[in-house]
């Protein structure tokens, strides 16, 4: 019988792997875009499995929400990414260092 | 329903003001710009005046999601002020490349802060910062072709994105383990036993909202944000949203988490000693007047946040007088910044190249040492009496070793502002001219009202501001 912590325990695993693959990767920002929605659906699951293990509906209508603005989350951060390759030429994450201190 | 929406006015003003806003610019492109400044100037006005005409009401709307009362209508008054002189003084700024978005991002920032100022429930609380937060996002990157305003843009959303989603981790725990997203409710559960479920909400939950307010150790996105972003978004960042974070943190740790004190407290002491020193430290040795204001905003929101540790009305009260004065300190700080012209009418952002001014611009470089010596809070000037005001709530709340570690760090904090003045003051002229700005009295006049205002005038309002707080404070115990 699956319980809610087995899937605490999976939302926890995805939501440390979405923080790893922001600040251990090195390579590329699209990967960085990849980990944040890594995070965001970590959390849905999380909200949904309390939702139906407390049998409160708030917390599905919460995760629509979640899931909303990581579309607009999303499509900012494309937005602001192709501004930057078209100034810059290159989207690797050690390039971003125009501002140091 | 209807009822509900009568309550909302603000809101609905700066909504319908925004779309407008929006709409305007879509029609007649960026060559009517002006336009679309009034019109969202005049929206954020008419939704300031709605917040003073329902000063003092105390009511929650759509079913316990928001609320209406004196402390989210003083956080608002100041959020929308703030907004209102950064659309004020960025057309001269930008010059050609002011865009008919720059109006509508403001509005809608300045809507999300407004509801996160007034969230009483973790969903609402949630939809108000990606609100700002996205409209934010976009506004550091909004001088597209430069480098650093792109490249502000990028780290200010992916770390941003990031704490969103530690807030949000932490926002599902404190579900899962109260049952309820109502700030009520959550602290009804928080008064038993904290289990570790409740114990790891309320460090994500306050981890992400560090962020939002730059206290270290989430703080590391600032300098480099503030020095790429253009001058008046950097205004923008310094006042309006830390406002809005700072209000937003204060109703979740005294509402929601009110009786997980012992919890929170220590999270809170270590941030506030931890950006305080930082904040101190990190600014020595900056050569760039922008990311060394970052550093002063982390530096401030330090001492902010030993009055919340206090838990106490008093510390509350500290904490909304300590952001009245920050935010004018800070405008004016921006505003003479903002001046910094070479002859060409470029931007100076250099230190070094200040030496000297105050032989070439007494005047701006007087208002600059009132507004500096204030963000240092030496005595005389105004700066110093919320600063004293959050030290004595530290003290009556038992807080004594973290107050005097604030005094002390404070001197520290003193060097780096004084070592400007020096630069402005004491060392040989520069090769930068900076002739005189041409043509802008309201913005002289602001400076000069503001830097009045810090200098001992503001003295004259100590029990009005005491009575604005107190009532501001109070809805929360």
């Amino acid at each position: 019988m699956i319980s809610v912590g087995h899937y605490l325990a999976v939302s926890a695993v995805l939501f440390t792997l979405g923080v790893l693959g922001i600040f251990i990767n090195r390579k590329n920002i699209i990967v960085i875009l990849m980990a944040i929605e890594l995070i965001l659906l970590a959390v849905n699951i999380n909200l949904v499995a309390f939702s139906a293990a407390l049998g409160d509906l708030v917390g599905q209508v919460f995760s629509m929400f979640v899931l909303t603005v990581a579309a607009g989350e999303a499509a900012i951060g494309l937005a602001i990414l192709v501004i930057y390759f078209r100034g810059r030429g290159t989207i690797a994450v050690d390039d971003a260092n125009r501002m140091k201190g | 329903m209807t009822a509900d929406l009568a309550l909302i006015w603000p809101e609905l003003i700066l909504t319908i003001g925004g779309l407008i806003t929006l709409m305007l610019g879509t029609f007649f492109g960026d060559r009517a710009v002006g336009l679309y400044q009034l019109a969202a100037m005049l929206t954020l006005a008419i939704a300031a005046a709605a917040v003073v005409t329902m000063f003092g009401t105390d009511a929650t709307v759509f079913s316990g999601t928001l609320s209406v009362d004196s402390f989210g209508g003083f956080s608002k008054l100041l959020i929308y002020a703030a907004s209102f002189v950064c659309l004020f003084i960025a057309p001269r700024f930008f010059k050609d490349g002011m865009r008919a978005e720059y109006p509508a991002l403001i509005i809608f920032a300045a809507l999300g802060m407004g509801i996160m100022a007034s969230a009483r429930d973790l969903m609402t609380l949630y939809v108000g910062l990606e609100l700002n937060s996205l409209a934010a996002y976009v506004l550091a990157s909004f001088m597209r072709t430069d480098d650093r305003s792109s490249e502000a843009g990028l780290k200010y959303f992916v770390l941003g994105a990031l704490a969103s989603g530690i807030l949000l981790y932490g926002i599902s725990l404190l579900y899962g383990f109260t049952g309820t997203t109502d700030f009520a409710g959550v602290a009804t559960a928080m008064g038993g036993e904290l289990n570790i479920g409740l114990i790891f909400g309320i460090v994500f939950v306050i981890a992400g909202l560090a962020f939002k307010i730059s206290a270290v150790p989430f703080h590391m996105w600032t300098p480099d944000v503030y020095e790429g972003a253009p001058t008046p978004v950097t205004a923008f960042f310094a006042t309006a949203p830390k406002v809005a974070a700072m209000a937003l943190l204060t109703r979740v740790v005294i509402d929601a988490m009110g009786p997980a004190i012992g919890a929170w407290q220590q999270i809170l002491i270590f941030l506030a000693l931890a950006s305080i020193i930082l904040g101190a430290v990190g600014a020595i040795g900056q050569k760039n007047i922008k990311r060394l204001l970052a550093y002063s905003s982390i530096n401030n929101v330090g001492y902010m946040l030993i009055g919340l540790a206090a838990g106490t009305q008093q510390g509350v009260e500290g904490v909304l007088t300590y952001l009245l004065v920050y935010v004018v300190t800070t405008v004016g700080a921006f505003l003479v910044v903002l001046q910094f012209r070479d002859a060409e009418g470029n931007q100076v952002e250099s230190i070094p190249a200040l030496a000297g001014l105050s032989q070439r611009r007494p005047g701006l470089a007087g208002a600059f040492a009132v507004f500096l010596f204030s963000l240092a809070g030496i005595p005389p000037l105004f700066g110093f009496w919320p600063k004293y005001l959050v030290f004595e709530a530290a003290v009556n709340a038992n807080l004594v070793p973290l107050a005097v570690a604030g005094i002390v760090a404070s001197v520290i904090g003193a060097y780096y502002y004084i070592a400007i003045i020096k630069t402005m003051f004491f060392d040989d002229k520069s090769e930068t001219e900076f002739p005189a700005g041409g043509g802008v009295v309201v913005e002289d006049a602001v400076i000069t009202a503001s830097a009045l205002w810090l200098s001992v005038v503001g003295y004259l309002f100590i029990p009005a501001l005491a009575a604005l707080s107190a009532s501001a404070a109070g809805v929360l115990f």
